[in-house]
C-alpha cells in the first residue's frame, strides 16, 4: 500500500496535510477506510470549536464499526468537508481526497511531532504482527 | 413480502372482524382521524399463510445450532416456559396486595437470594430490565456513591479496548469520561497502562470476566488491588457469567457492582429485542443505592422493599417488578439445576468451547490465542485466509447459513482482524459439535477450491446476499403505497 510521502500522520490513522495558509487538512489513511470498509455515516465538528491534541471529534461509521476520529493536533476548527455527509462513500474511493475538517493550530510547531509516511509505515507494519 | 404487499381493497377476514362498530365516546373533534388507517386488507388465510411462512424462515435456537458468540444461545428448557405461565402468575395484578402475591413474592425473594450467592455479592435488585439498563443503573450507582462521599472529581471510567461496546456508552450516558486501555498479546489487561490510567479522577473501571476475548483475566485480583487503592469501583459486565457460573464469584475477585444478563447466562428467551432482565448486584458500600421495588421476608411473610425502606435509592426503572414473566422463568432454571447443576453449567460450557476450539485448530483454522485456553467461547481469525483468497469472516459466515448453522459472531471483538466469535454453549451435544466442525471443514475445502461461492454465499436462503451499504445509506424503514 503507497502512503503518500508529503503528508503527516497518527499512531491512530489520521492524515495530517500542511496548508499554505497555516492552517492543516485531516483526514483518515487508506489503511483506516480499508479496514473499517465501506462507510455510511460521518459526524464532523463544529466550526469554530477548539480542540485538544488527541480529543475525539468526529466519527465515521461504516456497515461494521463506527470508529472515532481524534484531532491529531490543538486547535480551532475552521472548515468541514460537509459533502460527506450526504456521500460519505467519498472516503473509500479516496481517503487522501476525502478531508473531513482544517484546523488553525494553536502551535504550528507541534505539526513537527507528527510521523513521517516512514513512520507511520512502521506503525501499519507492528500491527501486522 | 410483506403483509402490505398482500393488501387487495375490500378483501377482509369477516369472522374475526368485531360484530358491531365501536362507539366513539367524548373524544374531541380535533383528534378524531380524518383518512382510515393504512392497514393491510387480506384474508384469513392470506394472514395465516403470510405468518407462518415467516416463521419458517427463522433461524432461531429451537431450530438449529446458534454459535452467536457473545450472546449466549443456549437452549431456554420449556419446563421454565410451562411454570411462569401457570394461571395464578399471568392472572396476578402488579398491584394486587402483598397477602395475595405471597407465592410471586416468594420467587422473587429466593432469586434475588440465589443470585446473591452465586456472585458473591451483598444485595440483589431484579428490575432492569435488559443488560443496557442494568449497566446503566450499574455504573448510576458507582455515581451516586462517589455523590454521597462528596467526591465530586472522579470523572473517569477505565475501559478495556476488548470490552462490549455498550460499556463505554454506558459510561459517557452517565456522564463519564472513558479512558481506554490495550490488552496484551495474550489476551489480559495491559497492566501497565492500567497503572498509568488510574488516579484520583477514576470513578471506576468497567470489566468483563472472562473478557470478550474468551479468556480468563490472569491479573484480576491485582487489578482489583490497584482501583480500590486508588479509590475507584469495579464494574463486572455480567455478560460472560455462564462460563464461571459455581466456579468462583465476581464478589470474591473484588468487584463492587454487577449485572446479571438472565437472558444468557440463565436461559431466558433472547434475540430480537427481548424482554430482557439483568439483575443488579452490588457489595456492602452500595447496598443503600439499589434500585426498587426489591423483596425480603420476615418469619416467612414477603414484602416489597420501597423508597422507604431505602432512601437513597437510585429509584423504580419500571412501573412494577420489571420484566417479572422472565424472572419467574429465570427463577424456575436455577431451581431445575440446583447447586450442582450451577456448576454442570461453566463445565459444560468450557467444555464445549475447549472441544470445538481443538477440533477447528485440527481442521486448518488459525485461533487467535492459541496459547490460552477458552473461557466459553473463542476467537477464529480468517486473517491469513483473506489475504490468500480474499474470502472474508462475512463470506464464510453467509456460506455457514446454506449449511444449516446460525454464523458466529463476525467482526467482533474488533481488536482482532476477520474474527468469528464462537460460543457453542453448554447445552449443545457432541454430535452437534462435531457436525458443524464438518461443516467448517467443508467450507474450508471450498475456499481453496472454489472460492468465489464462498464469497457470493449465501445459495439456499430465501434471500441472496443483501445490500448492507445501501441498506444503511438509504435507510427505509415505512412501507408506502406506491
Amino acid at each position: 500500500m503507497s502512503i503518500p510521502t508529503h503528508l503527516k500522520y497518527t499512531k491512530s490513522h489520521e492524515w495530517i496535510k500542511a496548508e499554505s495558509d497555516g492552517t492543516v487538512t485531516i483526514g483518515i489513511t487508506q489503511h483506516a477506510q480499508e479496514l473499517l470498509g465501506d462507510m455510511v455515516f460521518v459526524e464532523l465538528p463544529k466550526i469554530g470549536r477548539t480542540l485538544a491534541q488527541k480529543e475525539e471529534c468526529a466519527v465515521v461509521e461504516s456497515v461494521k464499526a463506527a470508529a472515532d476520529v481524534y484531532s491529531p493536533l490543538a486547535g480551532e476548527v475552521v472548515a468541514v468537508n460537509s459533502e460527506l455527509e450526504s456521500s460519505p462513500e467519498k472516503i473509500n474511493q479516496d481517503p487522501y481526497l476525502a478531508w473531513l475538517f482544517k484546523l488553525k493550530l494553536a502551535n504550528a510547531a507541534d505539526l513537527e511531532s507528527l510521523l513521517d509516511a516512514q513512520g507511520y509505515e512502521k506503525v501499519l507494519e507492528s500491527e501486522e504482527h | 413480502m410483506l403483509i402490505f404487499e398482500h393488501s387487495r381493497p375490500g378483501r377482509r377476514n369477516y369472522s374475526q372482524s368485531p360484530a358491531t362498530k365501536a362507539e366513539k365516546q367524548n373524544i374531541p373533534q380535533n383528534l378524531l382521524r380524518k383518512s382510515p388507517m393504512l392497514l393491510p386488507e387480506v384474508s384469513e388465510m392470506d394472514a395465516v399463510r403470510h405468518y407462518t411462512r415467516l416463521s419458517q424462515k427463522n433461524f432461531s435456537i429451537d431450530t438449529e445450532f446458534y454459535p452467536l458468540g457473545s450472546c449466549t444461545m443456549k437452549y431456554n428448557p420449556r419446563a421454565c416456559n410451562a411454570l411462569a405461565m401457570l394461571p395464578q402468575f399471568l392472572a396476578r395484578h402488579p398491584l394486587a396486595p402483598e397477602n395475595t402475591g405471597q407465592g410471586f413474592l416468594a420467587c422473587m425473594y429466593e432469586l434475588q437470594e440465589i443470585l446473591k450467592d452465586v456472585t458473591g455479592m451483598a444485595g440483589v435488585s431484579l428490575t432492569p430490565m435488559a443488560g443496557a439498563q442494568g449497566e446503566l443503573i450499574g455504573v448510576m450507582m458507582i455515581r451516586a456513591y462517589h455523590e454521597a462521599h462528596g467526591d465530586k472529581n472522579r470523572t473517569e471510567i477505565i475501559i478495556p479496548d476488548a470490552a462490549h461496546g455498550t460499556n463505554p456508552a454506558t459510561a459517557v450516558m452517565c456522564g463519564y469520561k472513558v479512558v481506554e486501555i490495550a490488552t496484551d498479546k495474550e489476551g489480559n489487561v495491559d497492566m501497565a497502562a492500567l497503572k498509568a490510567a488510574v488516579g484520583p479522577q477514576t470513578a471506576g473501571l468497567m470489566l468483563t470476566n472472562p473478557s470478550t476475548l474468551g479468556v480468563f483475566e490472569e491479573n484480576i485480583a491485582e487489578m482489583s488491588r490497584i482501583v480500590h487503592e486508588a479509590g475507584g469501583l469495579l464494574y463486572y459486565d455480567g455478560a460472560n457469567l455462564n462460563a464461571v457460573l459455581g466456579k468462583v464469584k465476581p464478589g470474591d475477585m473484588g468487584f463492587d457492582v454487577i449485572h446479571i444478563n438472565l437472558h444468557k447466562t440463565f436461559s431466558t428467551p433472547h434475540g430480537g429485542g427481548g424482554p430482557g432482565a439483568a439483575p443488579v448486584g452490588v457489595a456492602e458500600r452500595l447496598l443503600p443505592f439499589l434500585p426498587v421495588p426489591m423483596v425480603t421476608q420476615e418469619k416467612g411473610i414477603y414484602r416489597w422493599l420501597t423508597e422507604k425502606d431505602f432512601p437513597q435509592t437510585i429509584g423504580r426503572l419500571s412501573a412494577h417488578m420489571g420484566n417479572a414473566g422472565v424472572l419467574l422463568r429465570a427463577y424456575v432454571y436455577v431451581r431445575l439445576l440446583g447447586a450442582e447443576g450451577m456448576n454442570r453449567v461453566s463445565e459444560h460450557a468450557a467444555l464445549n468451547a475447549n472441544y470445538l476450539m481443538a477440533e477447528l485448530r485440527r481442521a486448518g483454522f488459525e485461533i487467535a490465542f492459541p496459547t490460552r485456553r477458552a473461557s466459553h467461547e473463542f476467537i477464529v481469525t480468517l486473517k491469513d485466509i483473506k489475504e490468500k483468497t480474499g474470502v472474508t469472516a462475512m463470506n464464510l459466515a453467509k456460506r455457514l447459513l446454506d449449511k444449516g448453522y446460525h454464523a458466529p459472531t463476525t467482526y467482533f471483538p474488533i481488536l482482532i482482524p476477520e474474527c468469528l466469535l464462537i460460543e457453542p454453549a453448554e447445552t449443545e451435544s457432541k454430535e452437534t459439535l462435531d457436525a458443524f466442525v464438518a461443516a467448517m471443514k467443508e467450507i474450508l475445502l471450498e475456499i481453496e477450491q472454489q472460492p468465489d461461492l464462498v464469497k457470493t454465499a449465501p445459495h439456499n436462503m430465501p434471500s441472496r446476499k443483501l445490500d448492507d451499504v445501501k441498506a444503511a445509506r438509504e435507510l427505509d424503514l415505512s412501507w408506502k403505497p406506491n
